[in-house]
Parts: C-alpha cells; sequence; structure tokens
C-alpha cells in the first residue's frame, strides 16, 4: 500500500518533469535490425547447445554491453572465457575453437594453421604450417615469424601481465623476465621457438605435453606484425587478421569494430566461424539491472559476459513464461566447490573429510547458488561440459540431497571423532552465495556434531594473503575454504591440473589449489601430459577425478549454470562446450 | 582581495597535496599494516596464473617495492612536471599534470578525467538547473500557501524525493519511460557524442530529473524553510509598505534573503557532484567520474582512485571558494579581507 | 536643492460634504482567530486626522497600536485577521477596497515608517535602490530619474553627501541615518498620510530628539497628516495635535494633547503619565508603575479591561467589574471610557496624581 503510493508519487512527478521538457521524440534506435531469416518461435534452452533460429544472412549492428571491462582487448594480454571468445571475430589463433553448436564447439580445429599441430620427440616438439593468404587488415600476409614475435611478445609478463603463463612455462628455455623490447631478434627464444620458413612454425618444449593444440587456440598465437606493437597500447588498436578490425576504441566506453576487407573466408574453411553481423559494439560499464531490462525491451543484443542475468532479472524472467521463452540455461565449465585444507587437523584424516562429504546438504549448497537455475548439484569435480568427462556419484549426493547422517557418523568414527569436531570455513565476504553457502554448511554439518565456524575473506587478496597462503591458512585453522573454479578450456588438464596438483602450491600464496596433496593425483597428472592419445588422455584427468573424489579432498557444490537471455533481435544463436556461453563468432541478426 | 584570493589559491593546493597524501597513505598502508608485502600488493594486476617472479617483476614495474615516500613524490612530480613512462616497446611522455598509468590497463589516467569531466558536469549542471527551477519553486509556493492541500501535497512528494534512492527512482524511470514507453533514451549512452544540442539534452533527461528529483526535494524543504521565515522579516513588511506587487514583495525582497544561504548549499552540492554523481552515473551507465571513481576503488586501481580524488576534491575547493566570493557579492554585510 | 512641494492634492468633494474626515477610523476591530482562541487586538477604534494633523497612540505593549495602523496600511495577510468598520481615507474605505486598491495607495497616499530601522530595510540592497523601487513602483520614471529623486529625498532628509550614501547599504548608515532613510523612502511618493509607529524606540536620546523634529518639519513642509504610535508620551509631548489612549485594543481616553496632560481624565493615562520619566524637571516622587501587567486579549477582563489593575475600580459600585464603559465627552471633545464620576475623577487628579508628576 504504502509502496503503491510512493511508486505512484515518483512516476507521477518524474512524468511532469519529463514533458516539461518533450522534444522530438524517441530516438531512432541504432542497429538492431539486420540480415538473418524470419523469426522462429522463442523457446526455453532453444539455443542451449543447439542453434536458435538459423541463418547466413549478413548485416547489421550487433549490440554488446558488459558492466566492467575485462582485462584487455590485446590478443596477448587477455585471459577472459568472453575475451578469448570474442576475439576469434577479430584475430586468427593457430587453433581455435570450433564455432558450432554443444560438443562440436569443444573441438580445436585449425585456423590459421592448416591442420592441427605435428608432434614429434615425445610430443615435446609441435610443428604447425600456416595457411597461405590470411591478410592483416593493412593487407600484408601473415607469416611465421609474426606468430613467433605474437607469443614472444606475451612472455613479457612485466608490460602484458594479464594473460595465461603456459608459454611461459612449458616453452624451453625461455629466459627469466624475457622481454622481446629488449630482445627484438628473438634470439633469446632460439631453443624455444623456430620459423623454418615463412609459413612453418615450431614450438619446442621443456616437457611432453600432449594437449598442445589448446595451447595454440590462445589468442596470443595469432599473428603481431613486430613494427606495428605498441606494447601496453596495443590493446587499442590490435591489427586485425580476422572478419572484422577495430574501427574505434576507447578504455572508458567500449568499441566498435566493422569488417575487414583483407579477411577472405576461403581461407577460413575448418573454423565455421559466420561472421554475420556488419558491425560489433560493445558498451563497457553499463548498469547490469539496466542491461538486462535493455536485453528484454529489445535494446541490447548481448550481455558479453556470458554469465548470465541478474539474480533480481531471473526470478522475474522465470516467473513469466514469456521472457522464460527467450532464456538458456547454460552449463558452464564452472564448478563451486569447498576444499578441506590438510594441513588443518582433523582433515589429515580422510575419514573426517567424507564425514563432511556424507553430512552436508547438497541442495542447500544449491540453493546458496540460486537453485536448479543457478547450477545442477556436483557430485564430482570435472563438469559435464569438458571434454571427456565421467559423472560418478560415489557417495549419493544425488540419493541423499540434504545428506546422510549415518553415513556421516560412521565416517565420524572411523575418523576417531564420534561426536564431531570444530573447524573454520573461509569464504569471500563480499560474495553473497559463498556466505550462503559457509552458513548452509553450517547448520547441516552441526546436525553431526560438526561445527563450522565461518571467516569471511575480501575477494581481491582471498587467494594471496589469506585462505590461499598456506602458512596463514593453517595458523588460523581454515580447514574449510570456499572456492570457485572455471576451466581455462573444457579439457581436464585446463580444468584440474591448477586445483589438484599439490606441486602448484606456493609457500608464498596466491594459490587455486588450497590444499589438495595426494601423491597419486600428482603421478597421474604426470601421466595425462604425457599421452597423446584424446581418448586415453581424457580417460585419464577422469582417473584424477575419481583419486581426489575417493580421498575426498574436496567437497563439490554445484556445476555452475546461466541463465542467458535471448532477445528476438538475435538470429543463428547457440551456445556450446567450447564456450559455455553464446558463440561470438557466428551469431547474427534476426530479421525486424 | 588579492591577497586573500592567493591565500586560498595556496591553502587549496595544499590541501589537494594532504588530500592525495591521505589516499596514498589509505592505499599502502593500511595493507601493510595486514602484513602485506610489496609482492602481495602487486598480485592484483597481474593474470590469474601468474607466478611469483611475475608478480615480483609487477611490483617493481609499479615502484611498489621504493619506500612510500618515494612513490608519493614520482607520483607528485608527475603531477608537477610530468614523467616518462615505458609502454613496453617504447617510452613516451606523459606531460604534467600527469595523474599517471592505470595499474591494470597501463593507460594513462588524465586522458580518461579529461573525458569524463565534461560528462559529469552535463549531469551535475542539468540537473541542478532542473532542481533549482522546480526545488525552490515549489519551496515558494509551499511556503506562500503555507498548510494548504497543495503545500501538504508538495512536501510529501519531496519527503519520498528525499528518502527515495537513487538507484530506485533511477532504475523505476528508466523502465517506465525508456523501456515501457520509449520516451527517453537508455542508459549506457554518451551524450557527448551528439552533435545536437537537443540529442545531447534527450540523452540526459531521465539522469537529469532522477537526480534533480533528490535535490529537489531537499531544496523545496529548505526554500520553504527559508521562506517561512523571511516573509516574517520586517523588511518584507516594509516592501509591502511602499505598495509593491506581492509577486516583487516574494521574489525580490523574500527570495532574495531565503536563497542566500542555499546558495551555500547548492555551490556545495554542485562542487560535490563534479567530483562524480556515482549512483546516477552507476544507474544511467554515464561515463563519467563517478562511474570512474566505482571502477577505480573496485580493481584498487590507484592512480585513478588518485585522478578521481583530487578531481573530487578540487571541484570541493574551487566551490568553496566561490561561494564564499560569491557569498560576499549576494550579501553585502559580508566584506572579505 | 529642496523645492517645497506645494499641496495641490484635492480632497475628495464627496467626502467633505459628508463631514467625513481625512482619515476616518469607524468602530474598526481587528480580530485573530488563533487556536487559543479569538484574539481581540482591535476592539472597536475610531478616530478622526484632518492633513496637517498629527494624532499619537499611545499604549502599553500589546494593546493593539501596530495592528490598528497596519489595518489602515492594509498590511495584514489575508485569511489571517477578520478586520470589520471602516477606515475612510479620504473618502475611500480601505476596509471593503481590493487588495490592488489598497496596495495602489501604499506608499503613495499613505506611508508607513517602523520602530527598527536596520531590521525594516532590506540588507542586500542600496538605500538608494530601495528609495527608487519605492518611488518607481507609483511613478512611471527611469532609473536615473528617480535616482536623483533618492537623492534629493536623502538630502531633504538631513543626510550628508547624499549623492554618495545613494550607493550605501543599510547596515553602513548609523540608526539614526537609516531611520532617516526610511523617512526618505517614505516620503518618496509625497503620502497623504504618514503612519511612524515607534520610530525611534530604537535610536539613543539625543537622536531621538532629532527625528521628531524631522518628522515635525516634514510634517509642515509636505501638509500631510500624521500618525505617531508610542508606548512614551514624551515623544507626543510636543509633537501631536491630538492624542488617543489605547488599552486592550480600545481607546481609553481621546483628546487633544493639551488636555491629554494638562487634565488627563482616565486613571490608566494617569498611571502612563505617572511612568513617564520627565526631562524638564525633576520628579517630586519616584516613577509610579502601572501595577499588574496588560491582559490577555483572548479573554479580556468583563467590565472595564482595565479594572484588575486600577485604583479606582472599588468607587464604581461594581459597574466596573460588570459594564463596560462607554467612550464619552466630558466636554470639549475630551472623550473617556471609566465610570467614575466627574467628582471623583477630580478628587483623585487633584490629590493623588498630579502632586507627584
Ligand atoms: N497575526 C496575529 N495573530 C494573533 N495575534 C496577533 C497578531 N498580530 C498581533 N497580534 C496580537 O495583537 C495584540 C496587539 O498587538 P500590537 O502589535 O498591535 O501591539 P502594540 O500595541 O503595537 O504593542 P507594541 O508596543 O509592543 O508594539 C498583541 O497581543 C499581539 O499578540
Ligand atoms: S472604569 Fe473603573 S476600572 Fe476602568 S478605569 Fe475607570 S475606574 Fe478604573
Ligand atoms: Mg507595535
Amino acid at each position: 500500500m504504502r509502496w503503491n503510493r510512493i511508486t505512484t508519487v515518483t512516476a507521477v512527478s518524474a512524468a511532469v518533469a519529463l514533458s516539461l521538457v518533450a522534444c522530438g521524440g524517441p530516438k531512432a534506435s541504432s542497429g538492431g535490425s539486420g540480415g538473418g531469416s524470419s523469426a522462429a518461435t522463442p523457446e526455453f534452452d532453444a539455443a542451449n547447445n543447439k542453434i536458435f533460429n538459423p541463418s547466413d544472412k549478413k548485416g547489421g549492428t550487433l549490440r554488446m554491453a558488459i558492466t566492467e571491462k575485462w582485462d584487455s582487448t590485446d590478443p596477448g594480454d587477455t585471459y577472459y572465457g568472453l575475451s578469448w571468445n570474442l576475439v576469434r571475430n577479430y584475430v586468427r589463433p593457430l587453433m581455435t575453437f570450433k564455432s558450432a553448436p554443444g560438443k562440436e564447439g569443444a573441438k580445436v580445429v585449425p585456423d590459421l594453421a592448416e591442420a592441427p599441430g605435428v608432434p614429434s620427440d615425445d610430443a615435446k616438439t609441435w610443428t604447425y604450417k600456416l595457411r597461405k593468404g590470411v591478410k592483416y587488415e593493412d593487407g600484408t600476409e601473415v607469416k611465421a615469424k609474426d606468430v613467433m614475435y605474437g607469443v614472444a611478445r606475451s612472455l613479457d609478463k612485466t608490460t602484458l601481465p594479464n594473460g595465461p603463463t603456459y608459454f611461459n612455462d612449458f616453452l624451453l628455455d625461455v629466459p627469466k623476465d624475457y622481454s622481446v623490447a629488449k630482445d627484438p631478434q628473438m634470439k633469446l627464444l632460439s631453443k624455444a621457438m623456430t620459423t623454418p620458413d615463412d609459413y612453418t612454425i615450431v614450438f619446442h618444449l621443456n616437457k611432453t605435453f600432449a594437449g598442445f593444440d589448446y595451447f595454440a587456440q590462445l589468442p596470443s598465437t595469432a599473428g603481431v606484425p613486430q613494427a606495428k606493437d605498441t606494447g601496453t597500447k596495443y590493446q587499442l588498436h590490435p591489427i586485425s587478421s580476422g572478419p572484422y578490425k577495430f574501427e574505434s576504441n576507447d578504455a572508458n566506453k567500449g568499441f566498435t569494430l566493422v569488417r575487414n576487407d583483407q579477411y577472405d573466408p576461403a581461407t577460413d574453411p575448418d573454423t565455421g566461424r559466420k561472421a554475420l553481423p556488419d558491425k560489433i559494439n560493445v558498451a563497457y560499464n553499463v548498469n547490469g539491472a539496466d542491461i538486462d531490462n535493455r536485453l528484454q525491451a529489445g535494446d541490447l543484443d548481448v550481455d558479453i559476459a556470458g554469465t548470465g542475468v541478474q539474480a533480481e532479472t531471473q526470478a522475474k524472467v522465470l516467473a513469466d513464461p514469456k521472457l522464460k521463452a527467450h532464456t538458456d540455461s547454460v552449463l558452464s565449465t564452472r564448478l563451486n566447490f569447498t576444499v578441506f585444507n590438510s594441513e588443518v587437523k582433523p582433515f589429515d584424516n580422510v575419514n573426517c573429510r567424507k564425514a563432511v562429504l556424507y553430512a552436508a546438504d547438497h541442495e542447500g549448497y544449491q540453493r546458496a547458488y540460486g537453485g536448479p537455475f543457478g547450477g545442477d548439484i556436483a557430485t564430482n569435480l570435472m563438469p559435464p561440459s569438458v571434454a571427456g568427462a565421467e559423472k560418478f556419484d560415489d557417495y549419493g549426493f544425488e540419493a541423499d540431497k540434504n545428506g546422510n547422517p549415518t553415513k556421516a557418523k560412521e565416517a565420524l568414527t572411523a575418523c576417531g571423532m564420534p561426536s564431531g569436531f570444530s573447524t573454520n570455513i573461509a569464504y569471500r565476504a563480499d560474495r553473497p552465495k559463498e556466505k550462503a553457502v559457509a552458513e548452509s554448511l553450517q547448520q547441516s554439518l552441526a546436525k553431526v556434531g560438526i561445527k563450522l565456524t565461518p571467516k569471511g575473506f575480501p575477494t581481491g587478496d582471498y587467494t594471496k594473503l589469506y585462505a590461499g597462503k598456506p602458512d596463514y591458512a593453517k595458523a588460523n585453522g581454515l580447514g574449510m575454504i570456499v572456492y570457485s573454479w572455471g576451466a581455462d578450456w573444457p579439457d581436464g588438464f585446463g580444468f584440474l591440473s591448477q586445483i589438484v596438483d599439490s606441486r602448484v602450491i606456493r609457500a608464498s600464496g596466491g594459490n587455486t589449489n588450497l590444499g589438495i596433496r595426494i601423491p597419486e593425483v600428482d603421478q597421474l597428472i604426470d601421466k595425462a601430459l604425457a599421452t597423446t592419445d584424446d581418448a586415453a588422455r581424457n580417460k585419464i584427468w577422469v582417473d584424477v577425478d575419481k583419486k581426489v573424489m575417493e580421498q575426498a579432498g574436496v567437497l563439490p557444490g554445484v556445476w555452475a549454470k546461466g541463465l542467458l537471455y535471448r532477445p528476438d533481435t538475435l538470429a543463428n544463436v547457440f551456445s556450446n562446450d567450447g564456450q559455455n556461453m553464446y558463440d561470438y563468432a557466428s551469431i547474427g541478426l534476426a530479421q525486424k | 582581495m588579492f591577497a586573500y584570493l592567493v591565500r586560498r589559491v595556496i591553502g587549496a593546493v595544499l590541501l589537494l597535496f594532504i588530500v592525495t597524501a591521505v589516499t596514498f597513505a589509505i592505499f599502502f598502508l593500511v595493507p601493510r599494516l595486514g602484513g602485506a608485502t610489496a609482492d602481495d600488493l602487486a598480485g592484483r594486476y597481474v593474470g590469474k596464473s601468474a607466478g611469483q617472479e611475475q608478480i615480483h617483476n609487477t611490483a617493481v614495474r609499479l615502484g611498489f617495492t621504493d619506500p612510500l615516500y618515494v612513490q608519493y613524490g614520482r607520483f607528485v612530480k608527475g603531477l608537477v612536471v610530468g614523467q616518462d613512462y615505458n609502454y613496453g616497446t617504447g617510452t613516451e611522455r606523459c606531460p604534467a599534470p600527469c595523474f599517471g598509468y592505470s595499474f591494470l590497463t597501463q593507460q594513462p589516467v588524465w586522458p580518461d578525467l579529461v573525458a569524463r569531466i565534461p560528462v559529469t558536469a552535463s549531469l551535475a549542471g542539468g540537473a541542478a538547473f532542473i532542481w533549482l527551477l522546480t526545488g525552490v519553486g515549489t519551496g515558494v509556493i509551499s511556503a506562500l500557501r503555507r498548510g494548504s492541500v497543495l503545500d501538504r501535497s508538495l512536501m510529501s512528494v519531496a519527503l519520498a524525493g528525499v528518502s527515495l534512492p537513487i538507484f530506485f527512482t533511477g532504475l523505476l524511470s528508466l523502465s517506465i519511460f525508456s523501456y515501457g514507453l520509449g520516451w527517453t533514451q537508455q542508459g549506457g549512452i554518451n551524450p557527448l557524442d551528439e552533435t545536437n544540442p537537443l540529442w545531447w539534452a534527450y540523452d540526459l533527461i531521465l539522469p537529469w530529473v532522477t537526480l534533480a528529483f533528490l535535490y529537489a526535494a531537499a531544496y523545496a524543504r529548505l526554500t520553504r524553510a527559508g521562506m517561512l521565515e523571511t516573509m516574517n522579516e520586517d523588511y518584507v513588511r516594509t516592501a509591502r509598505a511602499k505598495g509593491l506587487t506581492e509577486r516583487t514583495v516574494v521574489l525580490r525582497h523574500g527570495l532574495r534573503s531565503a536563497l542566500t544561504p542555499i546558495l551555500t548549499i547548492f555551490g556545495l552540492d554542485l562542487g560535490l557532484l563534479m567530483g562524480g554523481a556515482i549512483l546516477t552515473e552507476t544507474t544511467f551507465s554515464l561515463p563519467g567520474i563517478g562511474q570512474y571513481a566505482v571502477i577505480a576503488l573496485r580493481a584498487n586501481d590507484l592512480p585513478k582512485v588518485l585522478g578521481v580524488t583530487l578531481v573530487a576534491a578540487f571541484f570541493i575547493v574551487l566551490a568553496n571558494l566561490v561561494v564564499d566570493l560569491l557569498y560576499a557579492v549576494v550579501d553585502p554585510r559580508v566584506r572579505i579581507s | 536643492m529642496t523645492e517645497p512641494i506645494e499641496e495641490v492634492v484635492q480632497d475628495s468633494p464627496q467626502r467633505v460634504e459628508r463631514g467625513e474626515a481625512f482619515l476616518d477610523v469607524r468602530d474598526l476591530k481587528v480580530h485573530f482567530p488563533t487556536d487559543d482562541g479569538v484574539v481581540k487586538s482591535v476592539d472597536g477604534v475610531s478616530f478622526q486626522l484632518e492633513r496637517g494633523k498629527t494624532l499619537g497612540i499611545v499604549g502599553e505593549s500589546g494593546s493593539g497600536k501596530s495592528v490598528t495602523s497596519l489595518s489602515i496600511m492594509g498590511l495584514h495577510p489575508p485569511g489571517i485577521a477578520n478586520i470589520s468598520g471602516q477606515i475612510f481615507l479620504d473618502g475611500q474605505d480601505l476596509v471593503t477596497a481590493s487588495r490592488e486598491e489598497v496596495r495602489l495607495l501604499r506608499g503613495k497616499r499613505m506611508a508607513m515608517i517602523f520602530q527598527d530601522p536596520l531590521s525594516a530595510m532590506h540588507p542586500f540592497y542600496t538605500v538608494g535602490t530601495q528609495i527608487v523601487e519605492a518611488y518607481r513602483v507609483h511613478n512611471q520614471v527611469s532609473k536615473a530619474v528617480a535616482k536623483k529623486h533618492a537623492i534629493e529625498m536623502l538630502d531633504r532628509v538631513g543626510i550628508p553627501q547624499p549623492d554618495r550614501r545613494v550607493d550605501a547599504y543599510p547596515h553602513q548608515f548609523s540608526g539614526g541615518m537609516r531611520q532617516r532613510a526610511m523617512i526618505a523612502m517614505a516620503l518618496s511618493c509625497d503620502p497623504d498620510l504618514l503612519i511612524a509607529d515607534e520610530p525611534t524606540t530604537a535610536l539613543d536620546v539625543t537622536v531621538q530628539a532629532q527625528i521628531l523634529d524631522l518628522i515635525r518639519d516634514l510634517q509642515r513642509e509636505f501638509n500631510s497628516a500624521v500618525i505617531i504610535i508610542t508606548h512614551d508620551l514624551g515623544v507626543v509631548a510636543e509633537l501631536a495635535d491630538d492624542i488617543q489612549v489605547m488599552y486592550a485594543g480600545r481607546a481609553a481616553e481621546y483628546s487633544t494633547a493639551e488636555d491629554i496632560f494638562d487634565r488627563p481624565q482616565h486613571p490608566y493615562t494617569w498611571g502612563l503619565l505617572g511612568s513617564m520619566p520627565r526631562i524638564d524637571r525633576e520628579r517630586s516622587e519616584r516613577l509610579i508603575p502601572i501595577k499588574g501587567t496588560p491582559p490577555s486579549l483572548i479573554n479580556v477582563p468583563e467590565g472595564c479591561a482595565f479594572n484588575p489593575r486600577c485604583n479606582y475600580a472599588h468607587l464604581n459600585g461594581g459597574a466596573s467589574e460588570t459594564e463596560r464603559p462607554e467612550l464619552l465627552d466630558t466636554g470639549n471633545g475630551h472623550l473617556v471610557a471609566c465610570h467614575l464620576s466627574p467628582q471623583e475623577r477630580q478628587k483623585a487628579w487633584e490629590t493623588d496624581i498630579k502632586p507627584k508628576l
């Protein structure tokens, strides 16, 4: 009642004020309409791993927006999934994820390279042949030297600190603190990369690594003409080799991509990119609620973050069948989970860890992330969208969604603590969902006598100073640590290597493995790295997953899902296991 | 008068330095007290799988390994004489006033500020115009019709105005007027991209009105109280005794006095807003100083934080000075010495 | 520089015919309805005043002097005061006239000066601006002409260097100068009626005399009717032709100044005279203040409103407590509202009062 009155008053006064300044009428909205076939009927999940409103029609302006700004538009300096998705529009890495719906989209296919890498020397040497006739926006051809330069510049983490460090870690004899600015001839990299001719590049690794094609799909393998490199300023205008090039770029507002007339689709037979819109606009720093509203009003085409609508919008959208028909509940390669710190007693004992797995309320965990639309209850580590992943449920999470106190008690007895114990649970204080997890676990574990004390820490320093710093975590008795992890790419290495390998734990902090120390797991990982056969390798990663679960190294929570909003303005829209959001290389605009 | 101005300007410059020094101290000292090392701090500005070595290099690049006073000295020096910046493949000159380079994007801060100040100025200026007009107008009418139904309803609206948060009124008005009726521009535009001033106003009308609503409400209440007081003054009776029309009495004699204290508040409000209308800018996604402040703070991006702090402090100091000078113009009893 | 203004204003023939005075107030009542009850600030007051004459209205604080004068000026905000009776200004009834009609008369045919010239002038405008404003509202002249007129007026009220002082602000004037400036402003349109509401109360004694002299001189020069309001009988002693003594919203006594001072008839007037400081001679006895405080105007005492404070109320066989005394002529137009018989009155005056003054 009171609320209504205030709303009315506000609306009326705003209306009065507006009528004072009546001018023109609404401005014609820019873009939105383009080519595309006649619209299909919207339906829930219609673009989830399948193509909704398939189309080949080119034209229109694709309008994208994001609440903040991601790390960088420089292909050698970016580490965001959305960025790796979008970057395929303006550069062509050696390999790339195929632009196709579903599982197909998790396949790495040749892009700038003619064919997948050819391993030799026990998968320590990888050779790629470049396609001929792939051109930069200025008309010059992309050469092997440019690819080598692109990788070389990305090694300089002082200038370009944001990107992944795989090449630093795996290439042979990369000097410490390498900077291509101080070594313009790239002499110091002569052992790491070689370019026998203009169209061949060879990578030499310091250890066997069978999944190198995944490295070759990193945006830094797109060529960068050395003369055009402007260091930290390169992000303002990365030289295009893809179907689009930068028209304008403003770090405060966003950027505009227009067609690159030097791009020749004939040189691009494998990737499936369609490059439908004539123009792509990206706006930074748009209010989250505003983005959702504009999507629903058809004034915006894509929330480029690809993580789904805001919590408030989600409730509204799901309640209205018409709106729900415009959504896709897309599974990501993200696991929300809680890690046991094996250095904090009694979690050095596997049975005490198991007790928590049995006692936990899995539905409560899911509720903390917004219920079924926030994600599926995770029964093991690797999300089903990871290539070769297997789902298994050793502890019966699905049967006992709210926990199994009997088994928990048994485990406690086996652990020698039949009446329970007390420990702390760390979470990121400014993430309400993680706080809710801590509280849900506090409740469900209390039923078997395990007393949890939730402890919140600032997000920015969570891994650097607190939960991810072993001496701090140990000294402060952080026995359980709420965390979340998304894969760099959807294979076992991309998902698991950073969170379960005990050798990545650094005493200095900043860790992503928050306390799992299982020797068998480390051995399995080494074995996987050396296995060139994809199927066999994927199987080993499943074994890693199984081993961690058998040892109760983590309490899996949910495999995250995002509820993406799909306005009627879109055509040829689909998600896939490679991007876990709409694929930005093939998305197009519907006919009005 | 001149000596007074010089004194004030010197004071203002000193204040700005103190403000930046305090910002600096908060940024560095607080984590230090919590036991963070230079490398820990640098860890905020690297990618997600960075190694210790990379973090350390970043710490060196950002100068975190130097003593605090050296870092602050560098910042001040950049402001006063400019600095050279290595962008990886070369060096460029960042001329004074050089606010430094973002720790994260590594782009210079000053051009960002220069691009954003006009947006905030457009927002603040337009809103100020509207709220001054409507707020004072409402206050005058309310005071003259004191106790009437009109007075009571206007004051209830004003109460709603002062108590409703911007993100509520902002999102509500966006969903009604932009998405519902399609009358107004949506958020996320840059009004300065417009060449036609009418479009500029059209882009900004909703943020203006929303922001103005908040202030207009407060100003209406202030004006009403002020008018009730001044309309009882002897000189207003004198004005009536002279046979002046009621309009002249109210506007020239009553309002003139009631406006003087409002002018002070107005100056300070405008100064504060010029440092960024944080809620309005984020709600309507306007690329102004306020939005920049949020971005900077969220990312712990010290050079940006310092830039925003300086700009905001500058406008507040400026507003104070202007208000003081203006007060002497408006109220002849005040003499500046 | 000062050119004498010839009095050429033609009195309305109709009112002369009707036998009305230039200012003719009849049975004026001003009541304020408030939450606590009706405040009867003025409750049936009548008086007449001709051009060139001066009327003094005296009475304690709260007796209704200002309310009376503000009613004449039409300065009570609408809806706040209930005004009844008649106020004829040169034949025109101001009570029934429209607000706009009265406004046009204000400042032009009737003007007013107030007690505290500092608060009565706008602090943000120069003295000149405020006089110019007063002049231009009734005269279609340019600002320059009006300013010249303002300087003349300042000169006429005795402000030195008027051409410079015209641009000064009120706070830059001394108290006396400010009141002179107020007078200049009030007289700028050459009004027929000037009301001075305690024009000297806020000033120190020497300045008081100067201002009173000024008002008298100007009155002669302009031939206007003047009402001087004060609670200080000394102020009106030399200035007023007639004096009305007010008590609790009514006239207690009305007569020529001479009569009031030499042959006062009302016990309240006696009290006022007794509490009047004399500068001309030593008092034989100490000041005799009137005992008690003025009555509430919401619950005015029954009978004579003065009876709770009157030393003679017991002499009237209860009439003082029950019957309101009419304002009656005791001879030669000397009006008194008191139940005392002429004998008692004479006796009291001769024995109790006169010797002590
Ligand atoms: N607007 C009003 N509402 C209610 N009462 C009022 C109002 N104006 C005046 N009065 C009352 O009328 C009475 C007479 O006031 P008035 O100002 O005429 O007194 P006064 O004789 O001029 O006294 P003083 O010598 O103090 O000026 C006072 O009791 C005052 O409280
Ligand atoms: S009427 Fe009675 S009370 Fe009133 S003044 Fe005369 S004697 Fe005193
Ligand atoms: Mg008075």
